[in-house]
């Protein structure tokens, strides 16, 4: 229960820094952190307490019921890459914001202010 | 898990520094704390190819930043906004307060719920020869999903040529009309 509670904490951090700040960077920052807390979720609520990798290492006797969630991890997996060109998406369209606009405060770009 | 804990703490002020800080690498390097624990929390919880992952993600995140962002100016936007700030605490508490409710809900830390999951390891081996199950399940259960994982990283980097390329055509052109000059 607390390691749900303080992964919602740190989904909470990363909401607040979208809301709040004006800085893009930090705008990028805060959606990087939320992305960290849904996937670290996703492990958390598959992992089996006194369990191990979901890796066969004797193949003659297997223990399929001691191994941790391997569909959550899987899952997981897809996240973290799509995760990183959004990332990579988003630094370059702040680069173009500021080459644009010469700063990154988000009050600033203001031309399609109708 | 004692360690679990302590290591979203340190996750936890990692991002309070990244979101609070006025100078802009600290910041950065910051969020590559809260992104080498989460990565050492996946090995804590039997993940280890989400934990080479993840490492790999994010020292390229950090560098890619760090490069984009490193040059330009320590912007300090200061804001005094306490309607718009208290408002919005006021909302992740009550977003708090919902996801504890879901929380209690759900299974306990521990004991996950695993119907599909019993299936793809009861059978997994026999059916695809793989001993590594979440490789089984990527590329061969769900080799479709992957499919689209692929496509959508591959239109990222088609993206990410066709948004900068005019950047580097404009830098080429400037060079060359001061060769000229």
């Amino acid at each position: 229960m607390v390691e749900y509670f303080l992964c919602m904490v740190l989904f909470c951090l990363g909401l607040y820094a979208i809301l709040i700040k004006r800085n893009l960077i930090k705008i990028i920052i805060g959606l990087a952190i939320m992305e960290y807390a849904m996937n670290l979720f996703f492990i958390l609520l598959g992992y089996k307490k006194g369990a191990t990798v979901p890796i066969f290492s004797s193949l003659t006797e297997p223990h399929p019921e001691v191994m941790v969630d391997p569909v959550a991890q899987a899952m997981v997996v897809a996240n973290v890459v799509i995760g990183l060109a959004v990332t990579f998406i988003l630094v370059i369209i702040a680069i173009l914001i500021y080459e644009k606009y010469g700063t990154f405060d988000i009050r600033d770009v203001n031309k399609l202010k109708g | 898990m004692i360690q679990v804990r302590i290591l979203l703490v340190m996750m936890i002020i990692g991002a309070a520094i990244a979101i609070g800080s006025t100078d802009l690498i600290c910041a950065i390097v910051a969020l590559g704390v809260v992104g080498l624990g989460i990565s050492l929390i996946f090995l804590l919880l039997q993940a280890p190819d989400l934990a080479i992952l993840q490492l790999v993600v994010e020292i390229m995140s950090l560098v890619i930043m760090i490069r984009a962002f490193g040059m330009k100016d320590t912007v300090n936007i200061r804001e005094r906004r306490f309607i718009a700030t208290s408002i919005s605490v006021i909302l992740m508490g009550f977003f708090l307060v919902f996801s504890m409710a879901a929380i209690f809900e759900i299974p306990r830390f521990g004991s996950p719920l695993m119907k599909t999951s019993l299936f793809y390891l009861r059978n997994g081996f026999r059916q695809t020869g793989v001993p590594n199950m979440v490789s089984a399940i990527i590329l061969d259960y769900r080799s479709l999903d992957m499919l689209g994982q692929v496509v959508i990283a591959f239109s990222a980097a088609i993206g990410l040529v066709l948004i900068g390329r005019k950047k580097i055509h404009a830098s080429t052109a400037n060079r060359a009309e001061r060769e000229q000059k």
